[in-house]
């Protein structure tokens, strides 16, 4: 029996995970995937927002600026890859410029702190590549880039070694109220628990519907990106949005935690909430919105394109409340989610412990986490780690310069690692110009040798997305197919 | 840091390009020569080429890819030429009087040689999906060509059952005759431009003796599977690269091979400040192979694409000779030597070398090039000074984007030129 089942392993199940980590409790964490971090998690804009969007009379606007300070201290405490890079909300007129007048009004009433109103000469000095002709922005300088899956894996890496079993591949499909229990049925296996917290994401409201009448509904929204390689160099120093309006935040352009330049996304509803694909007119709208920021953008640069799925809802809002006897929901998470995961988690195991649930602290707890992050070490202390582990002196990632030594790390922080992408969003593999053209079947081999699985059964990514489809000179006869 | 070691001349990359040009540049009278390597083989990407066809010119026979980087890793074995493998170049720094290469191994850690000279020949990587921007999803089974090669011809795996080709680059033309004797299914090889991008020869011998469909001025542009590819959308192409509305033909398949072309790696170089040339994506180079940064010269896939290995290691021979007389003599380089420029017109895509200087030209010059367009007829290629004269008429049978061509000027003819450019056209 467990005390708390957790639904989703996105920021907002790993940040309640790893804050129930800190009690003598028995904690399961489920995904229905075959790694954490995979619904919006993986796919957004990686920023921690200032706290000057949301509107003051929402929870979003009450987590948010408490949100990013939080995030702030976590990205020590965890070692997360994390830029404070400011923010600017950038006006083309008058009526953009009042926008940006009422937006700073209401980042004072959310408490978002340090804000500047800046006149176009203030805002060309700081940004020399955006258009000449914005007249003004408005100045965030409390907010930064932050990588988005190391964010959600540290949580859970350290939530782990703390104690917490998790389970992956479990796509929870019931919840049967037993009296004083409830059981959770996944597609293979049934656990019992006595607390519910449903962090299912864009899914939050099939939970929800499951033990309660529906509340809101999800409208799951595409957003398309643009990933450009650095070797155009920062082409701009912070995080550039356009005036918003009330669909969106608008198509910004964004340093990356790895120096590369980001732009996105549009906001396209779509009726299935799992489809990431991107399309020839989303990138082509995108790249032409982003342009008249920053009209230098050279998109033959692109490294890569990605779209991700946000929970938008008809709430305008989270959903965080009890939706049945102990089953807590922390639902319909949009942005600023990622900026407002740890506060959600705080809050909630406080919703916990008014419902009855014991918190005794663990006297030996220890919440953080250290990792070795090759190349931006000094000389001395790359020669250092070099006498503690030879395989950081060879290189597997050419474009990133990623060491075996690390990807061994990554391995051997507790959870399973079964595929290319689950290595890259743990150590940065594959994610320069070559795409993992180079290093893909080096990491297929390490993978199956350090983990023990067969190289067939190195997927790329999900569950089905295998890469080998078989041996070569197995003495089966061939089948050509003439036309 | 350990200590600083010195070397006359240090090569990045031990492909043919390295093995050429430092064998040659043992010939030529350096003692101390290093190869950095960071596979644990030499030979680079012949090691994946198990198929035929390599040393027609440079051997006048007919070998495999490990078979020819053999024939130069042999010759190591009686010289004084140090190798280290499984080396990574991680920087590399230029001085007026050295040049210092930052590498990094397991063995040896983090250290810093010094060199006199340095040759660049880090080959090329693969043009990915994402840079040519097709839509869909990111399912597993999209792979590059050379990404295929290393995982059929290296590791014995195969990569999928039934297959689509989107390019007509060699490495691809290559592999979907590699799949087919393999047992897999190759639906077609699509080309966004109306032209083939590979050799004539891999096209005949690769897709049309296995009935392959080769169709140009079409591309992909949309991939189907959430997990692994289903399924894509190819369609035709208009004169501008643009898809044709209503040309729309999906094919079910579980692959896509991707052979869209290869971009020379040259993050070290720009780092070290050698200028590189759009056109090529390499170095600027004059006639002896050396960059814009005196003491590194370049050769082979760096420098820009070829299509035959044979062409690889006479560019590797003439650089390592270059190397060789730039640390005995301080180079080759007259002072305020005569500098001039080589411009491609509009049908032809780049040459190198892109500068040549007069002085420096003991007999000839060799100019490689590639045109823009098919020629199907007899064409000639023409040399023009900045006076408009004729400096230099050569004659081809035919001319194809897909393979490189070569003239040779001789010095006696560039005696000639009045002004400080040669134009290089082609007329029908």
């Amino acid at each position: 029996m467990h005390d708390v089942l957790i639904i989703g392993a996105g920021c907002v199940g790993s940040c309640v995970a790893y804050e129930l980590s800190k009690y003598n409790l028995n904690v399961l964490l489920l995904d229905k995937e075959n790694d954490v971090a995979l619904g919006a998690s993986r796919a957004n804009t990686a920023i921690v927002h200032g706290g000057y969007d949301p509107d003051p009379n929402t929870l979003m606007g009450k987590y948010n600026v408490r949100g990013a300070k939080k995030c702030m201290e976590l990205v020590e405490t965890l070692d997360i890859e994390f830029r404070k890079t400011g923010s600017l909300v950038v006006a083309f007129n008058d009526k953009e410029m009042e926008t940006v007048k009422q937006t700073y009004e209401r980042g004072l009433a959310n408490g978002c702190p340090n804000m500047e109103i800046w006149d176009a000469e203030q805002v060309h000095a700081h940004e020399p590549n955006i258009s000449k002709d914005i007249i003004g922005a408005l100045w965030v300088p409390e907010s930064g880039v932050m990588n988005p899956w190391e964010f959600t894996i540290s949580h859970v890496e350290v939530a782990v070694r703390e104690g917490v079993d998790l389970e992956l591949n479990q796509k929870v499909v019931d919840l049967i109220d037993q009296g004083d229990s409830w059981l959770v049925k996944t597609e293979t296996d049934e656990f019992e628990t006595k607390y519910v917290v449903n962090a299912a994401g864009v899914h939050s409201d099939e939970i929800h519907n499951l033990v309660a009448e529906p509340a809101y509904a999800i409208h799951p929204t595409r957003g398309q990106y643009y990933l450009l390689d650095r070797s155009q160099g920062e082409i701009v120093n912070s995080v550039i949005f356009p005036t918003p309006n009330e669909q969106t935040k608008g198509i910004l352009v964004s340093p990356t935690i790895h120096f590369h330049t980001l732009v996105g996304p549009d906001a396209e509803r779509i009726p299935d909430k799992e489809d990431t694909s991107t399309t020839r007119d989303g990138l082509d709208y995108i790249a032409g919105e982003a342009t008249r920021c920053v009209p230098g953008l050279n998109f033959r640069t692109n490294i890569r394109n990605y779209a991700g799925v946000r929970a938008n809802s008809d709430l305008n809002d989270f959903f965080v409340d009890f939706i049945a006897r102990d089953i807590l929901e922390l639902g319909a998470i949009k942005s600023p989610g990622l900026t407002c995961s740890p506060v959600l988690a705080e809050e909630g195991v406080k919703m916990l412990k008014e419902k009855g649930l014991k918190l005794e602290e663990k006297s030996n707890w220890d919440g953080t986490r250290k990792v070795t992050r090759f190349k931006t070490l000094s000389p001395e202390d790359k020669q250092k780690a070099l006498e503690r582990n030879p395989k950081y002196g060879r290189v597997i990632c050419r474009c990133e310069h990623i060491t075996e030594g690390e990807i061994i790390d990554a391995l051997e922080r507790g959870m399973p690692v079964t595929s290319l992408d689950a290595v890259k969003r743990r150590c940065g593999t594959g994610m320069g110009r070559c795409q993992g053209g180079f290093c893909g079947p080096r990491i297929v081999e390490i993978l199956a040798r350090e983990t023990g699985i067969d190289v067939e059964d190195v997927l790329q990514d999900k569950l089905g997305s295998y890469i080998i489809t078989g041996r070569t000179k197995t003495n089966e006869k061939p089948e050509v197919t003439k036309s | 840091m350990k200590q600083i070691k010195e070397y006359e001349l240090i090569i990045i990359g031990g492909g043919p390009a390295g093995l050429g040009a430092a064998l040659s540049a043992h010939q030529n009278g350096l003692k101390d020569i290093l190869i950095v390597e960071r596979d644990i083989f030499l030979g680079g990407i012949l090691n994946q080429c198990i198929h035929n066809g390599f040393g027609l010119h440079y051997f006048g026979e007919e070998l495999t890819g490990p078979e020819y980087s053999q024939r130069f890793i042999d010759q190591l074995e009686d010289t004084s030429i140090e190798v280290k493998l499984d080396t990574m170049a991680m920087n590399l720094e230029n001085t007026e009087d050295y040049r210092f290469v930052h590498i990094m191994n397991m063995e040896e850690g983090y250290q810093i040689l010094k060199a006199k000279a340095v040759i660049l020949a880090m080959g090329c990587r693969e043009r990915t999906r994402m840079q040519i921007q097709i839509p869909g999803t990111r399912a597993s089974g999209i792979i590059l060509a050379g990404q295929a090669q290393q995982y059929v011809n290296l590791e014995g795996l195969m990569i999928g059952k039934k297959v689509i080709v989107l390019g007509s680059g060699d490495v691809g033309l290559i592999m979907a005759r590699r799949l087919t004797l393999e047992g897999a299914e190759v639906v077609a090889c699509v080309e966004v431009m109306p032209h083939l991008g590979g050799l004539n020869r891999n096209y005949v011998q690769c897709l049309k003796d296995f009935d392959i469909p080769l169709y140009l001025s079409h591309t992909i542009t949309n991939i189907r599977g959430q997990r692994r590819v289903e399924g894509v959308t190819v369609q035709e192409v208009d004169s501008n690269g643009k898809p044709i509305p209503g040309t729309e033909k999906d094919y079910d398949v579980d692959t896509v091979l991707l052979s869209v072309g290869l971009i020379p790696e040259n993050e070290l170089s720009s780092e070290a400040g050698v200028e590189l040339d759009p056109r090529t994506s390499g170095p600027i180079v004059y006639e002896n192979d050396e960059t814009s940064s005196p003491g590194i010269f370049a050769c082979g896939n760096v420098l820009h694409v070829h299509d035959l290995v044979d062409h690889v290691t006479e560019e590797a021979e003439a650089a390592g000779y270059a190397a060789a007389c730039y640390v005995k003599d301080g180079g080759c380089v007259t002072e305020n030597a005569t500098r001039i420029e080589l411009k491609p017109d509009s049908n032809i895509t780049y040459t190198v070398p892109q500068h040549i200087r007069l002085e420096d030209i003991e007999k000839n010059v060799r100019i490689y090039f590639r045109v823009r367009q098919n020629y199907h007829d007899p064409v000639q290629v023409l040399v023009r000074d900045g006076n408009n004269n004729q400096i230099a008429k050569f004659k081809r049978p035919y001319m194809f984007p897909g393979e490189m061509e070569n003239i040779r000027l001789p010095r006696q003819l560039l005696d000639r030129v009045v002004g400080n450019e040669l134009t290089i056209s082609v007329e029908e």
